[in-house]
């Protein structure tokens, strides 16, 4: 009953949508608060179905209901608890309705908003967001309904796919859905101010924390499937540029951009007119990721056509909602007037640098990944474009990129001396050069890259910390001086140092994989494999049982420089509902360094094939990425960006800022 | 968003070992180092976007042991791609050669910067002339009356 309760639900909410989106659009035009406030309450209205929907799902997988289908396919009644829970968005048709209820959540969100936004903008946004609530609520209800029956119901489901019965599983795709479903919100907001011809400081303010936010959320859902990926798939790869990491790399890369766009639009009213196209393509391409995924046109071609109602679908929406304000946005674009002036030498001159390599490096990854299937459908000539290609081209973007990453965070707006702005900075270049070098003398003919690489790293981490130190210390303060005035300056000073810093240390994670070290043996019991100064001995391998899997366990002594550090379990898995094995890594954490080692099948001879890496510092790239995610945090709580402070602020008039 | 990538994995790791395999590596570490820098670069056919290198399926360890056998025949790492292009097309290089079919693919980074950089510049060069508001008649009239009030 509650089963159809939820489906139920789920239309209802599709009513409410259609609301949603035609009557505040009307009053906008019209000019009627009455038919604006529609938009609020139908946003919450339509949460509180998509919600109960949400929760009627997960009922049936707490209860095991095996008389719905989607629970059958993804379900076992001997699963563990978290699993039966983070099994309701471990499928298609799951995941979509999370989709969904992350895009009413922020729906919800913006319609409590109530005092920060101007009421026509938050009716035309939510009018926006209810078009895309629309199309996605067609979507599931159509082709992908998560609610079917089957009769007669199976007594037992056939279990969730073993490499997703993970705590991975229960936060990765949450987090990443915010993140891409978050942009939804910069690009109605977008949509929202081309459909009034009308955009502002204010407008960028109000927009900044939305995009922050799910900046913040994208950078740890890709980060937490990252590490996933690196102790699940047991390869000891941390990114494969495999088109499902790139179809969440390009809204990343886009979203970067906006977020730094948006400072520019927000401080200096300029950059209008692209932080609008920017925001737009950022959703485009988180939408563009979803279709790639959801339609399983990357794995080949020809799945797409076996499957083509899902996908053909999606490939509509992508069209109606990217090719739909695209239009708007020709059409509208050229009646914004543009804002302040700066000289090329400048902050903004040099965020406008940030925004081409970034959009640069969205482009290269964008074209990797679609031109194989272009070129087939076109030609029918079959490549390959994967991570030497990527490697290839994207780190040439890159690296100038992060060279002048401190540089730009240094300079003036307006107008800025670029001679200056290096002088400030010499001693941490030279810090960083000398760190190199000696790196290169200790290391007797090692890879080059990783010196080079963490000497960029220590650059970064050293020009954030010299943006607080020369904003707050001059030669002659006092200490306690100092850190009043650094303890004074804004959050989003803070913030922004921060990330850019956990981008230093995410650099020198990268960068020191190059002096990881990779052995492959056959090892029998009591026998020992080395890694750089590293070694494990076998102990002994022992069967395991567990409620749904059996493991072969190889329990393993980790010895560092001859030291016995402690025992690590490494095993071979096999999930019997489905009898798929998976290897599950054993990993020791040693300083930041990982010792990583995964088993293979026992052979004839009693012998047991084993992979062990060594690698130091790797544990940077992922907490790089959450000092990232907290700076963007950080900049959050500033008070100009809280949710309310922009009903203040909206006093002063954007042209307060005086232009040259 | 990992799902698919993770489906596929499992389907590939079905049945199988992993990746390189001990048996699998060459005496000489020259040769061996070799063999592997090769492999990161082949694509195991029938996976989904994974190097021989990664790979667990059979057909990958047969191409593992094909490189080394070149290798240890005396090729060279030109060779040895020649021949794997020859026998498996184009398909088989994770980075596709610079060709006609591979133009657009090569160019637009490059393409996209260059073009990006050129319309920022004169973006930047346009903006001080649009900048400057334009009085419109009515204000211009007001405009002038103010000033005439100045002067008396």
């Amino acid at each position: 009953m509650l089963v159809e309760a939820g489906h139920f639900a789920l239309a209802l909410a599709l009513g409410l949508s259609l609301i949603q989106f035609i009557v505040p659009l009307w009053g906008a035009r019209a000019n009627d608060p009455v038919l604006m406030a529609v938009a609020p309450a139908g946003a919450l209205a339509v949460l509180a179905c998509i919600a109960f929907s949400f929760v009627a799902l997960t009922f049936a997988y707490l209860n095991s209901d095996f008389s719905v289908l989607n629970v059958v396919q993804n379900s076992h009644s001997a699963k563990p608890l978290i699993y039966k829970i983070s099994g309701v968005w471990g499928n298609h048709e799951g995941s979509m309705l999370l989709w969904v209820l992350i895009l009413a959540l922020f729906g919800g969100v913006v319609a409590l908003a109530r005092d920060s936004v101007p009421m026509r903008l938050q009716a035309n946004t939510l009018a926006v967001q209810a078009a895309i609530t629309i199309a996605f609520l067609l979507f599931i209800l159509t082709t992908s309904n998560p609610f079917t029956r089957v009769l007669p119901a199976p007594m037992e489901g056939q279990d969730l796919n073993p490499l997703l019965q993970d705590p991975g599983l229960a936060i990765h795709p949450p987090l990443l859905y915010i993140g891409y479903v978050g942009f939804s919100i910069s690009f109605a907001f977008a949509c929202a101010a081309l459909i009034d011809g009308r955009i502002d400081a204010v407008w960028a303010r109000i927009v900044r924390p939305w995009t922050l936010g799910a900046w913040a959320f994208l950078t740890l859902g890709i980060a937490m499937g990252s590490y996933w990926a690196y102790y699940e798939l047991g390869w000891g790869g941390w990114w494969f540029w495999d088109p499902v990491e790139n179809a969440s790399l390009m809204p990343w890369l886009a979203g970067t951009a906006l977020v730094h766009s948006t400072v520019v639009m927000e401080k200096r009213d300029a950059l209008k007119v692209w932080t609008i196209l920017l925001a737009i393509l950022t959703f485009s391409l988180s939408l563009l990721g979803t279709f790639l995924v959801r339609s399983g046109v990357l794995t080949s071609v020809h799945s797409f056509a076996v499957d083509p109602e899902r996908g053909t679908f999606i490939l509509g929406i992508l069209i109606l909602f990217i090719g739909g304000s695209l239009t708007l946005f020709a059409w509208r674009a050229p009646m914004l007037k543009q804002g302040g002036l700066f000289a090329p030498v400048s902050r903004e001159g040099a965020l406008v640098l940030n925004n081409l390599f970034l959009a640069t490096a969205c482009a290269t990854v964008f074209i990797g990944t679609l031109y194989p299937l272009a070129l087939e459908v076109l030609t029918g000539e079959k490549i390959s474009v994967g991570a030497p290609f990527f490697n290839f081209t994207f780190l040439p973007l890159i690296v100038p990129l992060l060279l002048l990453l401190p540089l730009g965070q240094t300079l003036a707006w307006k107008r800025g001396n670029f001679l200056g702005t290096a002088q400030r900075l010499y001693a941490v270049f030279g810090v960083a050069i000398l760190a190199s070098l000696a790196m290169l003398a200790f290391q007797h003919g090692g890879p080059v890259a990783a010196p080079l690489g963490i000497g960029l790293g220590i650059y970064l981490v050293l020009g954030s910390l010299n943006e607080i130190v020369t904003r707050s210390w001059s030669r002659g303060t006092p200490l306690s001086v100092a850190w009043r005035k650094a303890r004074g300056l804004p959050r989003s000073t803070w913030g922004a140092a921060i990330a850019h810093a956990g981008v230093g240390l995410t650099v020198i994670g990268i960068a020191a994989t190059a002096w990881g070290v990779e052995t492959i043996g056959s090892v029998r019991p009591g026998e020992r494999l080395s890694a750089g100064d590293y070694e494990v001995r076998l102990e002994r391998v022992i069967p395991r049982v567990e409620a749904n899997y059996r493991d072969d366990v190889a329990i393993l002594t980790v010895f560092g420089s001859g030291r016995e550090l402690g025992t690590i379990e490494t095993m071979k898995r096999l999930y019997v509902t489905r009898g798929m094995p998976t290897t599950e890594a054993g990993i020791m954490t040693v300083g930041l360094g990982q010792v990583y080692a995964s088993i293979g099948e026992v052979q004839a001879d009693g012998s047991i094939g084993m992979r062990l890496y060594y690698k130091p510092l790797v544990l940077l790239i992922w907490i790089g990425s959450l000092v990232m995610a907290a700076g963007g945090g950080l900049s959050l709580t500033d008070r100009r960006l809280r949710i309310a402070a922009p009903a203040r602020a909206k006093a002063v008039p954007p042209s307060a800022v005086p232009a040259e | 968003m990992r799902f698919v990538l993770a489906l596929v994995a499992a389907l590939v790791l079905g049945g199988s070992a992993f990746a390189v395999q001990p048996d699998e590596v060459l005496k000489d570490q020259t040769l061996e180092k070799r063999a592997r820098e090769i492999s990161a670069g082949l694509r195991c056919l029938v996976c989904q976007n994974q190097s021989i290198d990664d790979s667990d399926a059979q057909l990958a360890k047969d191409l593992r042991i094909l490189v080394r056998e070149r290798l240890v025949a005396g090729d060279t790492d030109e060779q040895v791609h020649t021949f794997l292009v020859q026998r498996y097309g184009e398909f088989v290089l994770l980075k596709p050669t610079f060709g006609a079919h591979t133009l657009l693919l090569w160019l637009t980074p490059a393409l996209v910067l260059i073009l990006g950089g050129i319309g920022a510049y004169a973006a930047l060069r346009r903006r001080p002339q649009n900048a400057t508001a334009v009085l419109d008649a009515d204000e211009e009239k007001k405009l002038a009356e103010l000033l005439k009030r100045d002067q008396v």
